[in-house]
């Protein structure tokens, strides 16, 4: 069973969320706490959704400088699969794993809804159990949510292919789109190497039959049992 | 000596450098002639400015419930499911296997008042605490605030900052918000409530109550330090909002979400540990009533050393340190063996625990600071001798005069009335505000903000909890005993909506000044109201909170008793949402329609007439309702249910058309109700408000099933149409078809509140940038 480490930093909010839902998609999964520098074996890393350390500074600043993400930092160099969820994706982006930033939504309001999403691409450890094109609806919860990039950067993301998730327009009648004004519409990116991905909305969120969604299950399920490897 | 006898209090000495009690002094700490001689001749003595600050926080309306404890007595408490009653942190109820669910709501009024964002925050951060204490894990919050009308910019300011408040909390914390009400009316203006409830999951064998126990036990200060802010927020609460109040703004609490999130974590993890007796949060009174609650739940004495109390900065004085309503800090009571583990588990989360008193075996609430005693006052005394008083009540000739107004104004027509309608803020969608809100932290929401009442999952579990909190102030200011039946009523509706059954309730009393007859002739009979409708449905009171003094210089605030009601969904999947949603389906009218307009949203907000007689509530009827909205349920016979409340039938089916807030289109409806209602006019039967009504969906295949169960449950039930693809609603009635497309309806809906809030001023208008 592969062993998922679940980070968390004092402020989590969805650790308990992240554990339960890696839990249900087969994968062993367990916390490693800030001040710890060992991930014990693990063989992803996912950085759960949250408030670390307040977001005081500026949402997920100070957690970079946590003993346990220069663990992360060298996990990642060698290719571990990572996943960064809202709060998460921010610290990857201030950790300097993925390029960018996150601001303050565009409505300038903390901003809690569906969204849909489309499937961008496949060929990352987190996305490979869904198609290049599927729109799947998944909640996202953040104050700090719009993308921003150099225009360098922002082309670089394009051209190498390594935009893994936009958000679309898939019917809801009166909300906007691009619910915090993102560039491109990006709700997720990974980095050049395809193991570091970083998205807003949480997935972990839509995964138990019981309360309605399992659209964001294939995430955590496509580390547990990828699906064969796809040209996209 | 042991606890139980009285106790005499031994000498105190007043701080070096402290005021002497002066009569000015003692009418400043809001203790009249009456108290302060019950105080003098408790201690025997003149009390120290230390004591008379202690006196003065614990027998503070907000802490002692003087003007109400009498009549909160007539509530019904107990009941099967009861776990914990009032008197404790939080209600409890029990849930199927193992499981309970602890509850409370409470207000932080005037705090948002004077400074909305933090009193809100606050507010919320007070009432997460409250359930965490039990041993619970806050798994829900809600909210019910009133404003004054948004075309002022002040109740614009005010509501933008308290929403953001309440949001920027919780969302921090970590815990969904799953519901939650907004009314506007001119008597909030100055005086906006703001009511959060928070609800937590247990295991029912983890439950822990707020006892000290144990003589030389210790206590222990966890969580933040203790700063100046909030000092006197208890005697605050209990006074009326003047001009002067904007002075009281530092006396407002700050709050840290962060640290808050530890304290949780960190709180669980003691009472899980087994490591401690008791924990209570720090919240009004602070220290002192945290320490001198616990100590008299548990028949003992306590001793605090003040000067050991770590704080934010130098000089602060013990009648500072005990009155401080500094936010995220919890007391602690443990065997002094047990504190190296305790500190530990604090680490951990990166907070400090630090012995600040211990148990004692005299009965005394004694503080010493750097080996002076500063306070001695027999503690069973200070917080039951409170004097408790029962003012005399008297309906004010106004509302009596009220109840017979009937508007003057020629109506529009029907279908402006229902656009108006739509378009007033309080019946309007709420998605401006719960879309600040993180609904779907903790991922067991199933029903989101955006119908009746919100439905979240317990984990592992096959069975849910709806949560609703509701008051209609209008009926309440018109009739506060039908106005308080109705409220627990329409509670219950939306429980049942659901398809869960109602289990019981948490009050927020939010009221003018009690020793005015007329307000506490509201008190009385809307407390009344609510009891009776409690026993009707068997749904005790747990707990809540009373706010008294909620006036401003325009005057007393509409009353407003909100409640706050659980109720278990046995079947997580059997859950029923509000809107239409397959074209074909059967639309019915469950209940009676008798066309009652006094008291009515379409009176008030297309009229201009807040007056009337609200409708008389029906509890049997009520409760046969309820009863049948769970068996359909269960028999997955519903496709949607939908409460009659504000605006009557045609917003209930307005809304059931316009679909929730994320929908993908919107539906319609055709209804042929030429021969129902018989005899009424057609506004009457559109926005009339009867109790005990819903408007329901099935498929076909299920109606003859349905009218079955309605006859078995004697709830009358009839079918008028069905849900349409095309997006019109439209209504045959006995000589004319009133019709609206539902896209236009919707966008009136949606953008009711955010196009007033586009100008929503940062500052307050008085400050200027």
């Amino acid at each position: 069973m592969q062993r998922v480490a679940i980070v968390r930093f004092p402020g989590s909010n969805c650790d308990h969320d992240s554990l339960k839902a890696a839990h249900d998609a087969g994968l062993d999964s367990y916390y490693v706490w800030h001040r710890e520098t060992d991930l014990k074996q693990a063989d992803a890393v996912v950085i759960p959704g949250g408030f670390s350390y307040g977001d005081y500074l500026r949402s997920g600043a100070i957690a970079r400088f946590s003993p346990v993400m220069s663990s992360v930092q060298q996990f990642a160099l060698k290719g571990g699969p990572v996943l960064g969820i809202c709060n998460g994706f921010q610290i990857l982006c201030e950790a300097s794993l993925l390029p960018g930033a996150l601001m303050r939504n565009a409505g300038l309001a903390f901003l809690s809804r569906p969204v849909d999403v489309r499937i961008e691409r496949t060929d990352t450890p987190f996305t490979s159990r869904y198609h290049v094109g599927q729109v799947i609806r998944l909640p996202v919860a953040s104050g700090d949510g719009r993308f921003t990039a150099a225009k360098e950067t922002l082309a670089e993301l394009e051209s190498e292919h390594r935009v893994v998730l936009r958000y679309v327009n898939a019917g809801a009648i009166d909300a906007e789109p691009n619910p915090n004004g993102s560039s491109r519409e990006i709700a997720g990116i990974c980095n050049p190497a395809r193991n570091v991905v970083g998205i807003m909305p949480h997935p972990e969120r839509a995964a138990d039959l019981r309360t309605g969604s399992t659209a964001g299950a294939d995430f955590l399920r496509s580390l547990a049992a990828p699906a064969a490897a796809s040209a996209a | 000596m042991t606890a139980t006898t009285p106790v005499s209090s031994s000498s105190a000495s007043p701080f070096p450098g402290e005021r002497p009690v002066t009569p000015a002094v003692v009418k400043e700490h809001n203790l009249n002639d009456h108290e302060y001689q019950m105080i003098l001749k408790l201690l025997s003595r003149t009390p120290t400015l230390t004591e008379l600050g202690i006196f003065s926080a614990l027998w503070s309306e907000h802490c002692s419930y003087k003007h109400s404890k009498p009549i909160l007595r007539a509530f019904p408490t107990t009941g099967p499911h009861v776990v914990q009653g009032p008197g404790e942190n939080a209600g409890v109820l029990r849930l199927p296997d193992g499981w309970a669910v602890a509850f409370k709501i409470e207000s932080h009024n005037h705090p948002s008042a004077v400074e909305p964002y933090q009193g809100a925050a606050t507010g919320v951060g007070g009432i997460l605490r409250d359930v965490f204490t039990m041993g619970a894990r806050p798994v829900a919050v809600l909210n019910s605030l009133r404003l004054g009308p948004l075309d002022d910019p002040r109740n614009r300011y005010l509501f933008a900052g308290i929403v953001r408040g309440v949001g920027d909390y919780g969302n921090c914390v970590g815990v969904p918000t799953l519901g939650g009400e907004v009314s506007f009316a001119p008597g909030y203006s100055g005086n906006p409530l703001v009511n959060a409830m928070c609800v937590g999951l247990l295991r029912e064998k983890d439950l822990i109550r707020a006892a000290a126990h144990g003589v030389g036990n210790v206590l222990l200060a966890v969580g933040a330090r203790t700063g100046r802010d909030g000092i006197h927020g208890a005697s605050f609460a209990s006074e009326e909002l003047s001009e002067k109040s904007e002075a009281r703004r530092p006396q407002v609490q700050v709050g840290d979400p962060f640290t808050e999130k530890l304290l949780l974590e960190a709180s669980l993890e003691l009472i899980t540990s087994g490591f401690i007796v008791a924990i209570q949060d720090m919240g009004a009174a602070g220290l002192t009533s945290s320490s001198a609650e616990m100590a008299a739940r548990g028949g003992v004495g306590v001793e605090l050393d003040t000067s050991l109390v770590p704080v934010r900065e130098s000089g602060m004085t013990p009648y500072e340190i005990l009155l401080s309503e500094s936010q995220e800090r919890m007391l602690v009571v443990a065997e002094p063996a047990r504190v190296a583990a305790i500190q530990a588990i604090c680490e951990y989360w990166e907070l400090s625990a630090t012995p600040v008193g211990r148990v004692t075996d005299d009965g005394l609430f004694r503080v010493i600071h750097d080996g002076l005693t500063v306070a001695s006052i027999p503690g069973q005394q200070l917080v039951d001798d409170c004097p408790i008083y029962y003012p005399k009540a008297a309906e004010s000739p106004d509302t009596v005069a009220r109840r017979r107004l009937a508007p003057t104004v020629t109506p529009p027509s029907n279908e402006i009335a229902l656009e108006r309608l739509l378009d007033a803020p309080s019946v309007a969608s709420k998605r401006w505000v719960f879309e600040q809100y993180d609904s779907t932290v903790q991922a067991e929401t199933a029903i989101a903000p955006g119908g009746d009442a919100g439905v979240f999952g317990v984990p592992e579990t096959s069975f849910g909890i709806a949560v609703t909190v509701d008051c209609n102030s209008r009926y309440v200011a018109l009739d506060p005993y039908e106005g308080g039946k109705a409220t627990v009523a329409e509670a219950a509706r939306n429980i049942a909506c659901t398809g869960a059954v109602p289990l019981g309730i948490t009050d927020c009393l939010n009221f003018g000044n009690p020793e005015k007859p007329e307000v506490f002739f509201q008190f009385r009979e809307a407390c009344r109201g609510i009891a009776d409708a409690c026993r009707a449905f068997e749904t005790p009171v747990t707990g809540g909170n009373v706010s008294f003094y909620n006036e401003s210089p325009t005057g007393a605030i509409d009353p407003t008793p909100t409640i706050g009601m659980i109720g278990l969904l046995r079947d997580l999947t059997k859950r029923v949402t509000s809107h239409f949603s397959r074209p074909g389906d059967r639309i019915a009218i469950i209940g009676t329609t008798r066309g009652h307009l006094g008291g009515s949203s379409y009176w008030a907000e297309v009229l201009s007439c807040v007056g009337g007689a609200p409708p008389p509530i029906d509890l049997l009827a009520e409760r046969q309702l309820q009863r049948f909205l769970a068996a359909a349920a269960n028999q997955r016979l519903l496709q949607s249910a939908h409460d009659t409340s504000d605006g009557g039938l045609a917003v209930a089916l307005a809304e059931a058309c316009i679909g929730g807030p994320y929908a993908n289109s919107t539906i319609g409806a055709s209804l042929d109700c030429a021969a129902y209602g018989t005899g009424l006019p057609d506004d009457a039967l559109l926005f009339g408000e009867d109790g005990a009504r819903l408007v329901v969906s099935c498929h076909p295949d299920n109606s003859v099933a349905l009218e079955q169960l309605a006859a078995e449950c004697q709830v009358p039930l009839t079918f008028v149409g069905r849900v349409a693809a095309a997006s019109d609603l439209s209504i045959t009635l006995r000589n004319t078809i009133v019709r609206w497309d539902v896209a236009r309806l919707r966008q009136i809906y949606m953008n009711a509140i955010p196009r007033r809030m586009r100008q929503a001023p940062l500052v307050s208008p008085e400050e200027g940038p």
